[in-house]
Parts: C-alpha cells; structure tokens; sequence
C-alpha cells in the first residue's frame, strides 16, 4: 500500500518535473520556427527574392466574446473582411472579453508592446486605458470606438447607430398592435439615449399614438438580464422591441412568447426567425478598412469619424416575411433619403417628453445637438436615468 | 480490483501534494486539450505560465492582479475556518471601493501627499459596514449568512452603479458613467516607474503576515476558530460563537475593503461601473485552494492570477479563444478535488 501511494506520488512528481523541463527547453526554441531542416533549403533561397515588408500588425480588444452574435461579432466581421482585403501587407489579432476594469490598460498596453502598430479599442469603458498607454507608445496609433477623448496617436471612431433605429422604428410603428414598443437600453449615456428616441420618432412618423417602454440593464452584455428586460417590457404591453445591447436574448426572448423584435449590431434573422422584422445592423468594415489604410500609407492624422447609412457602415437588413410589401417599400425609401442626405433624423419640432420643446421648426440638430441628447423624446415613458 | 479506503488519520503528505498534483494533472489535459486545438502544446502551455513572468512588467502584472485575490481570499478564509460561509466579498469589495472612490473625490490638488491613507482607511471601513450587513442579520435573525452575503454584492453593485450615474458622475463626462479622476494625492504612490505596481504590494506583505499570525498562533484567532467549528466546545470554554460570527465578517470586509480601495486608488484611479471582475468571486476558488491557509492562498492567488493573464496572452500570441481561461480554471478545480480524495482515503486492493 505505502509503494503504491509513494509510486502514485512519484509519477505525478515526474510528470511535474518533466514537463516544466519540456515547456523551458520548447520554449527557448519557439522564436525561430524557420529553423526547422525542411525549410533550410528554401531559407537558403530567400535573399535573392526582394525582401517582402514586414505586414503591419494590427490589435483588437473586445469587450464581450466573438461568438455574442451582436456587438463584438459585427466588429470582428469588420476585422476579418479588413484582412480579406489586405491580405499579406497586415496582420491582425485579438483579445476578447477584455473587461472594462483595470484589465483592460494591461491587455492594450501588452498588445502596443507586442509590436501592434494599430490598435482599435472597441468600448467606451477603454478610453481612460487606452489614454494611458497611448503616450508611451509615440509610434503606435490608438483607435477608440464611441469616446470622447483623444491624444496625438489616439482618435475617436464611431457610428450612427441611430439612424437604423429610425428605421427600424418606422417598422415597428407600423407593425404594432398595442402602440407600444418596448426597448432594452445598456448604459445611460448619449449614443443609447438618441437610439431610444429614433426609434420612437420612426414609430410616431407613421404611428402617432406609438409610446415606447425602455428597461436599463447597466450592462453591454449579459444575456439574461437582456431577457429579463426584454420579458417584463413584453409583460407590460409592448408588442415590438428594439434592444442596444449586445446579445441576441431580446429577439429570442420575443420569439418565445411570440412577439417582434429586432436584430441590433449585426443581422440576428436565425436567433428568431418568427419574430425578426428585421436587423439594424453596424458594418464596421468600411471604416477599419480605411483606417488600415491611413496607417499603412502614412496619412493616419488625428481626426474623428462618425459614420452612418452615407458611409455603407450602417443599415437595416433582412426584413422578415411578415413585412408588409409596402412597409418594406417605405423603409427603402427612407433609407435611401438617408443616404442622399435629404432627411435628417434630429429635425424640429422636437418635443421632448417633460413637453418642453427642444428644437424649434425647422431647426436640425447638429452632432453637437446628437453627442449631448440626455433627454427622452415625446412618447418615451419615463426619465433617462439619473438626469436631474 | 482497487477500492478507496477511508484513512484512519487524514494524510498530511497528501494534504500538501494534493495541489501539486492538481496542477500535473491540469497541465497533462491542457496538454491534450492543446493537441485537439492544432496547437503545439509546449508553447501553449508556455505563454500560459511562463510568458507573463518573463519580464518586469509582467512580474508586476501578475503582483497586481494577485493583491485584491490573495486580500480577498485571506478574508475568505479566516470567515470559512470560522465556519461564517460568507460568499459576498466581491460586494465587500465594490461598497470598499466606492467609499474609497468617495474619500478619493474629496481630495484636491492641495492635498498631502498622505491623502491616500484616508483613501485606504474608508476603504477598508466601507468593506466593513457592507460585511456588518451580514453579520447583524446573522447574528440577530439568524438569517442565513451564505444568501445574504451573496445578495448584497449585488446591491452593492447596484450603489456603485446609482453612484457614477447620480452623484458622482464626472461633471465634464458627456453623461458617461464615470467619476472624474482622482487627484495625484489620493492615489497609492508607485512602488516602481514604468510599472503599475503601487506600495499596495507592501501593505499586502504585512496584511500577510498578520493573518497568518492570527489565524496560527494567536489566542483570538484560536477562540475565532474554535467557536466556529465546535459551537459547544467552545461555550464549554467560555468563547462567544456570536464574536466568531463579527470578528470574522469584519475582518474579510477590511480585506475586501481595502482590496476595492487598492484597485480604484491604484490602477483604476477613477469609479467606474465596474471596477473588479469578478475578484471576491474567484477569492473563493483561491481560498479552498489554498486550503484556507495564508501562505496556501499566496501560491493560489499567483496560479490564478496566471491563468487570466495567460488566457489573454494566448489570445493574442496563439489566437485562442477566451473560454480557455475558464476551460482552465475548471480543469484545475476538479483536479483538485479529485486530489483531494485522496487526504482522507487511500486506494486499497480489494
């Protein structure tokens, strides 16, 4: 009995050992894989073809998982089809689930050391990181989605979400029953704000006895709360639902207790075939595309980008089968509109929901106007979070 | 055939092999996990334990991320010896360091440099008041401790949250959910240039050893112990179960405290919506791992703090995905508690 337990004891010991020796001596190798005798000859032939360029390296940080089917996932489709296009002259990578707490500041600092010459921060909650790390690399170009703050190699890139919101509101408008469109929000700040009043104004432009619901969850991700909302707002009467969050569980949850809703980020259709009108989805695509391309021909300059429908980066897609023929037809129309220039969201008069008016006839607001909204628009029930 | 025998003694040889053993094991089926991926297990195993100890930064990375597990599980442990099954240090942590975040505000350039000390001593007292929660209810209804301790992370979560939404909320912010940034007095000095490790590191050494003074060789710690795990034994005696109860509580809410008060007086510098993911949590895992020992939890806390930074460095360095950090974390559990088994029986031919 003691042999077996000493010999139980030694092999584990062994194994312990052994494989530490294995990872030190593997490990010291691991740079250099080219050293392997196969690849000798062909190293040997190397110097007469021209020496190719070193691909620029590039780095993602995510904040949720790739697999989320929503936000993160629409910026790792823009990661890859940016790859498509460059092919060899870049290299990209990633970390994901990178939280917005002190760990983020390590993971793109070690992301900056690793040789990455660009390095997209994909959530608000990395602004003051990446504020940070950004002196200490002068040669690194730092690109913040949806921020406000910027350095000498750091700019601020974002979308018009809204503008699908809009959209998707005409939609919804035309399709509820009980004038009551629910909507699951994350985190009380502007961007989630003005996506909450668009979709309203699309609703009350077809619709106006539309009034929306919202449930705040003070979470980008986190599926079940995303459901408990999406439940509650379906419980008290909402029949159509929009989310600025980053799962598919609004749209599921909707096809479980059988009404619509919409994708958001990135097209959702197979989440909930039954219940999805369609997907207010962001293409982040073009704008990484053009970003690589500023950093690889040197004309990277500090500048904001806030792109929309104009742009390609945002659009609403898969319109599902229950939509009429002319709802779709209308919601075309307007995104052409859109597009062209000819219609601007954010036109008075605008009332907000305290029944003050906001913008006055005729009046546009300008993204000054859009970065500050804080308040709810006329039909939106309840007060932004927080906003005295 | 072989079947397990109980041991007439616990065994103390594989009292302390037992996690050794774990990590072989662990590292084996990482090994063949690696080999389902196409990787090539040697590197892969590397940059998860190796390559973030390769330089000084990452040395104080892997320091950093440890303080508020090592702090966290300390409490933790002298709460689970006292047999209070307290699971809410990580709401401990969040009420710690928004009362520090608060001290932090009140702070201005004119301050002194000592400022930070304030920062900290609010810290430790938030964790305090938030653990007292549980303690009071425990002592005066009996409520159970393990629910509400849990519950209250989340309403602590949810304080935090009202917080930099409400009050709090930097002014200049476009509406952001976040503090202004503390001024230079309020945060914990740098123990080196160039890295983020702060005189934190210092301060947890002497929490250390204190807790280890405490739980082994004081006449308190024994009392606190002894009332815990034998009510009657220790009535006998003439030692109070409810001071077991307090004392316990209170400590880990000092720990938990500070641990929140190290993380937004240090890297942090500001209050955020989230300001830990998930520490007092995974102080848990570190403190049964580190068998409710001080020196236990320090070679625990470093094995966990390795995973996570592992897991992000073999994102970026091999292009895995992240669920191997948690593929990891579990592995070395189960490992554990398979281990485990093996203090109390013995395999014996049948």
């Amino acid at each position: 009995m003691l042999n077996l337990r000493r010999s139980l004891l030694l092999t584990a010991m062994l194994a312990a050992i052994g494989l530490t020796a294995g990872l030190a001596g593997c490990g010291k190798e691991e740079p250099k894989p080219a050293a392997k005798p196969a690849d000798a000859p062909k190293a040997a032939e190397a110097p007469k073809a021209a020496p190719k360029p070193e691909p620029l390296k590039i780095a993602f940080a995510y904040v949720g998982p790739v697999g989320d089917g929503g936000w993160t996932y629409a910026h790792d489709l823009g990661r890859k089809e940016a790859e498509k296009e460059f092919g060899d002259k870049i290299k990209t990578s990633f970390v994901e689930n990178v939280p917005e707490s002190a760990d983020a500041e390590r993971v793109i600092r070690d992301m900056a050391s690793q040789g990455n010459k660009l390095i997209f921060g994909t959530t608000f909650g990395y602004m003051e990181p990446m504020l940070k790390v950004a002196p200490e690399f002068k040669d690194v170009k730092f690109e913040h989605a949806t921020g406000y703050k910027s350095a000498d190699n750091m700019r601020v890139y974002d979308v018009r979400a809204y503008e699908g919101a809009y959209v998707a509101g005409m939609i919804a408008g035309k399709m509820t029953k009980t004038n009551t469109l629910g909507f699951v929000a994350s985190i009380p700040i502007p961007e989630v704000v003005r996506n909450i009043n668009a979709f309203t104004l699309g609703a009350q432009s077809v619709n106006p006895k539309v009034k929306t619901k919202v449930v705040w969850i003070n979470k980008w991700f986190d599926p079940g709360k995303e459901a408990e909302a999406a439940t509650a707002l379906i419980n008290g009467g909402a029949d159509v639902l929009l989310q600025n969050t980053d799962s598919p569980a609004v749209l599921q949850t909707a096809e479980k207790m059988g009404k619509l809703a919409f994708g958001w980020d990135s097209n959702m259709t197979s989440y909930g075939p039954k219940a999805h009108l369609g997907s207010a989805i962001i293409n982040w695509a073009p704008y990484y595309k053009k970003a690589i391309k500023d950093a690889l021909d040197g004309t990277w300059k500090g500048e904001t980008n806030w792109w929309g429908m104009k742009e390609g980066a945002i659009d609403v897609v898969a319109l599902g089968d229950m939509v009429p023929a002319d709802v779709k037809k209308m919601a075309e129309d307007k995104k052409a509109e859109i597009k062209e220039g000819k219609f601007n969201v954010w036109s008075g008069p605008l009332m907000g929901n305290d029944g003050k008016e906001v913008l006055a006839k005729d009046a546009k607001g300008d993204d000054k106007f859009i970065s500050g909204i804080m308040f709810y628009v006329k039909g939106v029930e309840g007060k932004v979070p927080s906003n005295k | 055939m072989l079947r397990l025998e109980a041991r007439p003694v616990p065994s103390k040889l594989m009292g302390y092999a037992a996690p050794v053993i774990a990590l072989a094991i662990t590292v084996v089926f990482g090994t063949l996990l690696f080999l389902a991926l196409g990787k090539n297990p040697a590197a892969s195993l590397r940059v998860f334990f190796v390559t973030p100890l390769e330089n000084a930064r990452g040395l104080s990375e892997v320091a950093l991320k440890m303080i508020p597990l090592l702090l966290c599980s300390l409490g933790l442990a002298i709460c689970y010896r006292s047999n209070v099954w307290n699971i809410g240090a990580e709401g401990q942590l969040v009420v710690g360091g928004v009362a520090a975040g608060g001290m932090a505000l009140l702070a201005s350039p004119d301050s002194t440099r000592a400022f930070f000390v304030l920062v900290l001593l609010a810290g430790m007292l938030g964790g305090m008041a938030w653990a007292a929660i549980t303690a009071l209810l425990r002592d005066k209804f009996n409520a159970n401790e393990i629910l509400v301790s849990l519950m209250l992370t989340y309403v602590g979560g949810l304080l935090l949250i009202y917080l930099v939404n409400g009050p709090w909320k930097d002014p200049k912010g476009f509406n952001f959910p976040y503090s202004k940034t503390f001024d230079a007095a309020a945060m914990v000095p740098k123990l080196f240039a160039g890295t983020r490790l702060s005189w934190g590191v210092l301060i947890v050494v002497v929490v250390l050893a204190a807790a280890w003074i405490f739980l082994s060789k004081s006449k308190a710690g024994f009392r606190l112990q002894v009332a815990g795990q034998a009510p009657l034994a220790a009535r006998f005696a003439g030692f109070s179960a409810r001071e077991g109860i307090w004392a316990s509580l209170l400590l880990c809410g000092a720990l938990s405290g500070l641990a929140g008060a190290l993380e937004v007086a240090g890297p942090l510098g500001q209050l955020t919506p989230q300001i830990s993911p998930g520490y007092g949590f995974a102080a848990i895992i570190v403190a049964w791992l580190g068998r409710l020992h001080p020196g236990g939890c320090v070679f625990a806390s470093f094995i966990m703090a390795l995973i996570y930074i592992g897991g992000e460095l073999s994102q970026s360095r091999l292009g895995l995905p992240a669920a191997i950090t948690g593929v990891f974390q579990g592995m070395l559990l189960l490992a554990l508690l398979t281990a485990d088994t093996f203090i109390h029986y013995r395999l014996r031919k049948a």
